[in-house]
């Protein structure tokens, strides 16, 4: 059975009580996701030791970390973890080369894992060795204190909104670092955000906070289709498809897609066949028909299946269905089409899609 | 020219701010960092040497360091001479008096530096002790630059206090200030002058050496 981090926090605040509970798998990304305030830096810092919970749980992997029914509390320092916070916070008075030294040198030989020279060329920071850290922008102190975070060889790496503290040209500096991490480190990571961009781009699985509790987890791709969530994403509530690039067609400048629930057509994309490829669809960009349209202008017609129709509290004059395309696929659409077309779970129909994003840039399809 | 008083003097202000920098740094960590109701009132006893009067402050450690005092008894009966008039004595007495010197510009220090680089080097696995010397310490050079050179500064210029406890035995309580004090008085003004003028220029050098020092320290949490 693979390694799993379980945990269980309960702390009372003046004015806000936190109530997490969370069974993560110990691999790839996992993302605390939701508004400011909601808790999740402190699970994070519950998780890292920074703050204790009177009757607290956490095991990470086969090591029990807190117990405070058996009275077992690790000191953060006794944590093989890994702690990115917001703001870079190297050490002022030591050079760049002394900050990502201070984790390493504190780890035992026979635990370093991490490579130095993979990490300097990862995070690219070569030519800051010797520079203090006052001496270098914001976005390159933020990849100087990702690399002292993982020089240290941790089993796990917290990471706290590590992008907020920086503007948008700086965000998309670092954001490729933390995505390359993924794949050529193998540390499991805790990332909290707010930002449905950035989690689209590097999580695996998502933890649901709202008022200090962990409300539902899972996979991207299970999480995003639930239409509970997708009440909370608002306009942004949409489905995210894995897909793999099948081919190109030149000639139009398209490229396929396949994914489980078939075939989809996006203005061509970078990449060799096979190359995988995460899609987000937004509800709101996905049109529903009964009958497949006989002659249309629509690259992408799919036969789906009514799952599920809910009606928002929020928006009067909209609702959400939930379609079964071999994925779950999530579309919005007006009370009044509902009203005409007559969807219930169950009648076959077809998915319209009018437009699908990668990454950043939506692109229309 | 006896020059037993300057001797004397460096080596009170020396061994006092060596004593009150090891003493001030935990109480000036725990002050700054502490949520007790405590605090305040130890804030307040810290202070008070600078705004009493030194004959009121050297009155009471007269009392307290005497043959029969609280801290004068057990030390007696431990070494069997009393501390008053005696090197020891001073050094206890102007620990005392100058420790706000030294417990104030750490507790500032403390404060603007925070827990934040704190908790990032235990993350990196660094112990309490490990991270307080290799991080807060030198990220607080300004704040113990400062406490060290008030400390030394100050200690050298007391006079009410060193009267009263130490008296002016010459090479054993006779430090500068009163060596010039009784200079004055027999109208000796040629060695008032030069121990006064030697005062004056030293402290100055010492100043300006730290104020030069600490504009390229580094700056904290930054």
């Amino acid at each position: 059975m693979p390694a799993r981090i379980n945990a269980s926090f309960q702390i009372q605040f003046t004015g806000f009580q936190l109530n997490a509970e969370l069974d993560l798998p110990a691999k790839g990304v996992t993302t605390l996701f939701g508004p400011s305030g909601s808790g999740k830096s402190t699970i994070l810092r519950c998780i890292a030791g920074l703050e204790r919970s009177d009757s607290g749980y956490l095991q990470v992997g086969d090591e029990v970390w807190q117990d405070e029914k058996q009275n077992i509390f690790l000191e953060t320092h006794k944590r093989s973890l890994g702690y990115v916070f917001q703001e870079p916070r190297l050490f002022s008075h030591l050079t760049v080369k002394k900050n990502l030294e201070y984790g390493l040198k504190r780890t035992p030989i026979s635990e370093r894992i991490i490579d130095w020279d993979q990490v300097i060329a990862l995070l690219a920071i070569e030519h800051l060795l010797e520079r203090k850290p006052h001496h270098l922008s914001l976005g390159e102190q933020q990849r100087v204190a990702i690399g002292r975070a993982l020089l240290a060889s941790p089993k796990l790496l917290l990471m706290d909104e590590p992008l907020a503290s920086l503007d948008i040209a700086r965000k998309r500096e670092v954001l490729p670092f933390i995505r390359k991490l993924h794949d050529e480190v193998d540390i499991p990571v805790v990332y909290v955000s707010h930002s449905l961009q950035e989690v689209l781009q590097i999580t695996d699985n998502l933890v649901l906070v709202k008022e200090g509790k962990t409300v539902a987890s899972g996979s991207l791709t299970e999480l995003c289709s639930e239409l509970e969530l997708s009440q909370y994403l608002g306009d942004m509530s949409g489905s995210v498809l894995e897909t793999i690039v099948a081919a190109h067609e030149d000639e139009f400048s398209l490229t396929r897609l396949a994914f489980e629930g078939g075939h989809l057509y996006v203005p061509q994309q970078s990449g060799e066949v096979g190359r995988s490829l995460r899609v987000h669809v937004l509800a709101r960009n996905i049109g529903i028909a009964l009958e497949k349209p006989p002659v249309t202008s629509m690259l992408n017609i799919i036969p789906a299946t009514v799952v599920e129709v809910s009606i928002s509290n929020i928006e009067k004059h909209a609702v959400q269905i939930k379609l079964d395309v071999g994925v779950p696929l999530l579309a919005c659409i007006s009370r009044k089409s509902l009203h005409v077309l007559r969807l219930k779970p169950g009648l076959p129909c077809y998915a319209l899609i009018k437009a699908v994003s990668f990454a950043q840039e939506m692109v229309e399809v | 020219m006896d020059l037993s008083p300057v001797w004397l003097t460096l080596q009170l202000a020396g061994v006092t701010t060596i004593i009150l920098l090891v003493i001030c740094t935990p109480l000036a960590w725990w002050l700054a960092n502490s949520q007790s109701r405590w605090a305040a009132i130890i804030e307040a006893v810290v202070a008070l040497p600078l705004v009493l009067p030194p004959t009121v402050l050297g009155f009471y450690l007269l009392l307290a360091l005497g043959a029969n005092g609280v801290i004068g008894g057990p030390w007696s009966d431990l070494t069997g001479s009393a501390l008053t008039f005696t090197f020891s004595g001073l050094v206890i007495a102007s620990v005392i008096y100058s420790l706000p010197f030294v417990v104030q510009p750490l507790q500032n220090a403390f404060v603007s530096v925070g827990k934040k680089p704190l908790e990032v080097a235990w993350c990196l696995g660094a112990s309490r002790l490990d991270a307080f010397t290799t991080v807060i310490i030198p990220l607080s050079l300004r704040g113990y630059i400062t406490a060290a050179v008030l400390g030394f500064t100050h200690t050298m210029g007391e006079f009410g206090v060193v009267l009263m406890v130490g008296g002016s035995i010459p090479s054993e309580t006779q430090v500068l200030s009163i060596a010039i004090y009784e200079r004055v008085e027999m109208l000796d003004y040629s060695t008032a002058h030069k121990l006064s003028a030697g005062l004056l220029i030293f402290t100055f050098i010492v100043l300006l050496i730290v104020y030069s020092i600490n504009r390229k320290a580094p700056q904290n949490a930054s």
